[in-house]
């Protein structure tokens, strides 16, 4: 039998889209089995069933939140020590990859991070330098950790539910962690995560200020709202809409730049995504370069033309 | 009363100047490292540090800042650039067994090189590297060190015995706090790198820099490099470029075609 482990994280009780994603792939691995964070509801587990776990491990200590990842590491080290899985999946998250780096050391087993696709022998592949070389990566010692980007498969519930037993893993946990010590929600933009939106419309130094055509386009499509570090740096947006190398990296199915003019650290972190598609003025950016469908012209114009020729379309 | 003299070790990678093309070698996958330069992301963990030390009196006040990198001979170009910015003194990692390292060699290589500094109070670090991107090496690090980590601070502030940090996701914005010995990781949000000035860099000809062996390090050669590497690259290839995509400048009607193009990749 093999087990393919999934970590969920579930701070606030429900699964993401990227999860079950991770589900998904897991399903054409093995027998995916899910290590959750914290305790797991009733409406948690049976969800896991339906997307193929066939056991669920929770954590004996309560709140792993309060301490930085490092808790999250144990915890994985003790399921992968319970569950003894072929392979152990990640959220491809900064901090799926920092649980990734300290269970990797716990359990003397390589990482691959980034990964948009996983073969049955375990074989990752990934895009490395920005965007620049796609390249074949294999874990040789241990058991194989490999962080996964989202939106790289559709998510599917399995064909038959299971009903995962659950399991309660007690861990020992000395490693000094840093302490959670204060947390300010931020309030909620209504739109669907950066990370896991399907679209999404991004706007630079080129919205000079002024992001609403991007948001208006981003509602009308469904989609999130991205931004260059320029338009971030400037105040016009809040950092967590920074896509790029030092930002968020996504993998939409749709990426709408606007106003942007392609530099590497942006393109390290859209340039993935299924289909791209530029608008700038100047038709020498280098972000058409990479664009599937690039138009040249004044993003206030083509904008707010784009989103009422959809909401008409959609009627 | 001043606080006491703080030890630290910034962590400074030595890169591939993502401004040209960079290349994979056709044999086995590494990385072409010519035209490398100090990681620019690491530049924000040695002003973190500078501004840490001159806090608490600077390196008059017996404060310490080593720059630490692990990589080839020319990788002594990041040391030095750390030393004119303003470290204290340097340390090079460098041993032809080290080529071909992956996270777990380099983690393994650099934790050694921290133990030879004795009591370490922080280590500092950039968020990624810009080369190899997967933020693996300062959670790996941590964890052969058995310290507290905090990653990804956009703010750091020291207080007697305790590391207090900003942190910011999608979703909230958090305050962490760890005892030290800590390691730390910052982004480049956290502040505003400074440049080298004429006496920064006339000084740091007189900076110790001490390069270290496998063999210094009391590190076995199967364990680092390609070698002890925990994974491998088996392909690699160029991405296509993406040129076959259509351009059209607006005439009026570009939002419009727009649509039209989505419509036929199903995207609305
Ligand atoms: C260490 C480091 C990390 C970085 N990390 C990131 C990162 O994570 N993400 C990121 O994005 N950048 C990052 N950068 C910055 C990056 O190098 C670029 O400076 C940045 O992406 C530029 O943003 P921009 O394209 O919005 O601005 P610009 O390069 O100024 O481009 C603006 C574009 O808007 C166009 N334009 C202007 N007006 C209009 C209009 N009305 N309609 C249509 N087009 C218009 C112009 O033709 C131009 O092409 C990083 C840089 C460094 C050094
Ligand atoms: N060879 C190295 N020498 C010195 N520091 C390194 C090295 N590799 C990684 N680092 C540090 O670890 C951080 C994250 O790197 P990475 O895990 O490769 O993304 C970098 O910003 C550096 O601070």
């Amino acid at each position: 039998m093999t087990n393919i482990l999934v970590f969920i994280d579930v701070p606030d009780g429900s699964l993401h889209k990227s999860q079950l994603e991770l589900l998904t792939l897991a399903r054409t691995l093995g027998q995916p089995v899910a290590a959750v964070s914290g305790p797991v509801s009733d409406a948690v587990a049976e969800a896991l069933g339906e997307y193929g776990a066939t056991a669920v491990f929770q954590p004996a200590a309560a709140d792993l939140d309060a301490v930085l990842t490092v808790r999250k590491a144990d915890f994985l080290a003790a399921v992968m020590d319970q569950a003894q899985p072929q392979a152990v999946l990640l959220p491809n998250t900064f901090e799926g990859k920092e649980i990734a780096g300290r269970l990797s050391i716990k359990r003397r087993s390589g990482v691959i991070t980034d990964a948009i696709a996983v073969a049955h022998d375990f074989t990752a592949t990934k895009s490395v330098l920005a965007g620049a070389y796609t390249v074949e990566a294999q874990v040789r010692t241990g058991t194989p950790i490999i962080t996964f980007k989202a939106n790289s498969i559709e998510a599917e519930p399995a064909p038959e539910a299971a009903s995962p037993q659950l399991e309660t893993v007690a861990f020992a946990s000395e490693a000094p962690a840093a302490q959670v010590t204060g947390r300010t929600g931020k309030p909620s933009s209504g739109r669907p995560e950066l990370s896991e939106a399907r679209v999404v419309v991004a706007g630079g130094r080129g919205v000079n200020g002024d992001f609403s055509a991007v948001e208006d386009l981003a509602d009308a499509l469904g989609g999130a709202v991205g931004a260059s570090r320029a338009a971030t740096d400037a105040g016009w947006i809040e950092h967590s809409a920074q896509v790029g190398q030092t930002g968020q990296t996504v993998s939409p199915q749709l990426y709408i730049s606007a106003g942007i003019s392609g530099a590497i650290q942006q393109k390290a972190g859209m340039q993935t995504s299924k289909v791209i598609v530029a608008v700038n003025k100047d038709p020498d950016s280098p972000v058409f370069e990479i664009a599937d469908f690039g138009i040249v012209g004044d993003l206030f114009k083509v904008l707010p033309q784009a989103a009422a020729e959809i909401r008409k379309r959609k009627g | 009363m001043q606080e006491p003299a703080l030890n630290i070790v910034v962590l400074v990678k030595h890169v591939p100047d993502a401004q040209f093309d960079r290349h994979l070698s056709d044999d086995d996958y590494t990385l072409q490292r010519d035209e490398s330069i100090l990681s620019e992301l690491d530049e924000y963990a040695l002003e973190t540090a500078l501004q840490l030390s001159e806090a608490r009196g600077g390196p008059k006040a017996g404060n310490i800042v080593t720059a630490l990198t692990m990589g080839p001979p020319a990788a002594a170009n990041a040391v030095k650039k750390s030393l004119q910015i303003g470290a204290t003194q340097g340390l090079h990692v460098c041993d032809d067994a080290l080529a071909g390292s992956d996270a777990a060699g380099t983690s393994l290589a650099l934790a050694a090189a921290i133990r030879t500094l004795g009591n370490v109070d922080l280590v500092l670090t950039g968020m990624a590297s810009t080369d190899g991107e997967t933020s693996l090496v300062p959670a790996q690090l941590a964890e052969r060190l058995g310290l507290a980590q905090i990653t990804l601070a956009s703010a750091v502030e020291l207080n007697g015995g305790t590391v207090t940090a900003r942190r910011d996701s999608d979703t909230h914005s958090d305050t962490l706090q760890a005892p030290l010995p800590a390691l730390v990781s910052v982004t480049d949000q956290i502040n505003e790198p400074r440049y080298p000035n004429f006496k920064g860099i006339l000084a740091a000809k007189k900076k110790p820099v001490t390069q270290l062996s496998l063999a210094d390090l009391g590190l076995d050669a199967a364990d680092v490099g390609a070698a002890g590497a925990w994974t491998t690259v088996v392909a690699a290839k160029p991405r296509p470029a993406r040129s076959q995509g259509t351009i059209i400048t607006d005439e009026g009607d570009a939002g419009i075609r727009l649509v039209d193009f989505l419509a036929g990749q199903k995207l609305l």
